[in-house]
């Protein structure tokens, strides 16, 4: 694969009870890249994700990220070399209020010392401060801002994908996985979300983007990687992929 | 009137060592939800080490602190095992608490040890009982900001929320697990040295610990070890005004009984939540 690419995942397989839910499944995300992977129900979309994020190992293949080899690694050290996560379920710690969660996002890439926090050292309190501060701009760019303070449980749930989404930024990662973001989302949280996704491409992060909605990809992402029955069966610019026979039969079925 | 006071103030006492074990339990079940049955065992080995060390000449102070950090050890041991076979966590422990009593017993022998604690009388009661207390309301303090205010009790939490989450913010689990499973230790060693200079021990001392220890952190659903504080205060004020009063002793009925009654109280509840929803 690319030497270049920011993500690479080569040969990738994974199988439950024999049998496979990705096979030999290749994939190259340049740097700044905003990259979709779509496909129809069961076509091995979210063991692709938990591959690269960390909560499965392959079977066989290599995740490599900016040149280092992940697969085999937990899913803590991912995150601590810059893979962010955000679920489709909401995963956030339901005891603490929104701005704690995303503050202990910041843990991947700050981590001061437990020395230093418990004797509350002076480099301890301007970590702190800065962390907060961070944390704040990260809400207020998901919109969430109004509800800080809040119990991060009280959350609807659009509100909760977006605590995600502040959580695993503050973490400033390198990589940053999304796992159906729109679904659940109501038409304005979706624009709202497209925007956001646009800007951070802007800014030259690089995204993994699963999507169940053809119609939100096609629009974002400047590359679409389709999955079906655990393989690639096409690979190509938004425009490419939909001109494509074998993606239509996929999701048309063999009739269309 | 001074017989209410000096009881309240011994039954506090005993609480607090109730309080101790059961929030050792909590810590440890929050984080990597094993309910770990060899919990009264820390108290145990931290109080016949203690009675050992202070036996070979160490200062009070120093023998319980060594006791303690021993007792911590053993905790971070009982954690690598348990998280070394997920899935077998309970009979673990329980097979973890008979080793002990083999393990107690060869070392230091089946009669009852203790050490003298703190002397004297204060309002009519042993300043012992004092000074239990005044150790544990402390350490619920420490362990309050521990959880809040520092970046590994944050983790910590974060785990007892949402381990899965709190992987891919980049926190090691497994670590912080075993770090739980100190943190009871300690706790359980702790309630075993303080308590030991009014209460004796032997190697099945554990059983009335643990019982009494549950029935403190079940109040709090396992979860929450400022409630198990109260709980045990609670459980040991309501022990020796029933044992001042009623005379006899009914200490563990009396927990029996209130472990009952809130789980079939909670039981209940999430009965009728299931239906509601």
């Amino acid at each position: 694969m690319a030497a270049g690419a920011a993500l690479a995942v080569t040969g990738a397989a994974r199988a439950f009870g024999g049998v496979y839910a990705v096979r030999d499944v290749d994939l190259a995300v340049e740097p700044g890249e905003l990259r979709a992977v779509i496909g129809p129900n069961g076509a091995g979309k979210s063991t692709l994700f938990a591959l690269i994020g960390g909560q499965l190992a392959p079977d066989a293949g290599t995740v490599t990220l900016d040149g280092t080899r992940i697969d085999r690694l937990p899913a803590y050290r991912r995150a601590r070399l810059g893979v962010g996560v955000v679920f489709q379920a909401a995963r956030v710690f339901a005891g603490m209020t929104v701005l704690e969660n995303v503050m202990v996002g910041a843990h991947s890439s700050t981590r001061a010392g437990f020395v230093a926090a418990a004797m509350r050292l002076p480099s301890h309190h301007r970590t702190e401060r800065e962390i907060r501060t961070r944390a704040f701009s990260c809400l207020e760019r998901t919109g969430i801002v109004s509800w800080a303070s809040r119990p991060a449980s009280s959350l609807p749930l659009g509100q909760q994908r977006a605590l995600q989404l502040a959580r695993a930024l503050c973490g400033r990662p390198r990589l940053l996985l999304l796992d159906e973001p729109a679904s659940g989302l109501r038409a304005g949280e979706r624009e709202r979300l497209a925007a956001l996704l646009l800007d951070l491409r802007a800014e030259g992060l690089t995204m993994l983007l699963v999507e169940h909605d053809v119609g939100f990809v096609m629009r974002l992402a400047d590359r679409v990687t389709v999955l079906d029955l655990g393989q690639v069966i096409a690979d190509g610019t938004p425009a490419q992929v939909r001109a494509d026979t074998r993606v239509i039969t996929a999701y048309l079925g063999a009739s269309a | 009137m001074s017989d209410l006071l000096a009881y309240v103030l011994t039954g506090l006492g005993i609480g607090a060592g109730y309080a101790l074990v059961g929030s050792g339990l909590v810590a440890i079940y929050r984080v990597t939800g094993v309910v770990n049955f060899a919990q009264g065992a820390f108290a145990v080995v931290a109080a016949m080490l203690t009675s050992t060390l202070l036996a070979g000449g160490l200062p009070h102070g120093v023998a319980e602190l060594v006791a303690v950090a021993v007792a911590a050890l053993c905790g971070v041991l009982v954690g690598l095992l348990v998280t070394g076979s997920p899935g077998q966590s309970l009979i673990i422990t329980v097979g973890v608490g008979v080793f002990a009593y083999a393990v107690e017993i060869v070392l230091w022998g089946d009669q009852p040890r203790s050490f003298p604690g703190l002397g004297g009388v204060v309002a009519g009661v042993q300043a012992h009982y004092l000074l239990i207390l005044g150790v544990t309301v402390p350490v619920f303090a420490a362990m309050g900001l521990f959880f809040t205010r520092t970046d590994l009790g944050k983790a910590l939490t974060a785990c007892a929320s949402n381990p899965y989450a709190a992987r891919v913010v980049g926190i090691d689990v497994r670590r912080m697990g075993l770090l739980a499973f100190g943190l009871g230790g300690a706790l359980g060693g702790l309630a075993g040295v303080l308590t030991t200079p009014v209460q004796q021990v032997t190697f099945d001392s554990d059983v009335a610990l643990i019982v009494n220890g549950f029935a403190a952190a079940v109040l709090g659903g396992l979860r929450r070890p400022f409630v198990a504080l109260a709980g045990g205060l609670l459980l040991g004020v309501a022990q020796t005004l029933i044992a001042g009063y009623g005379g006899g002793a009914y200490q563990l009925e009396v927990a029996l009984l209130l472990m009952l009654a809130v789980m079939i109280v909670q039981a209940a509840r999430a009965g009728a939540v299931r239906e509601a929803t």
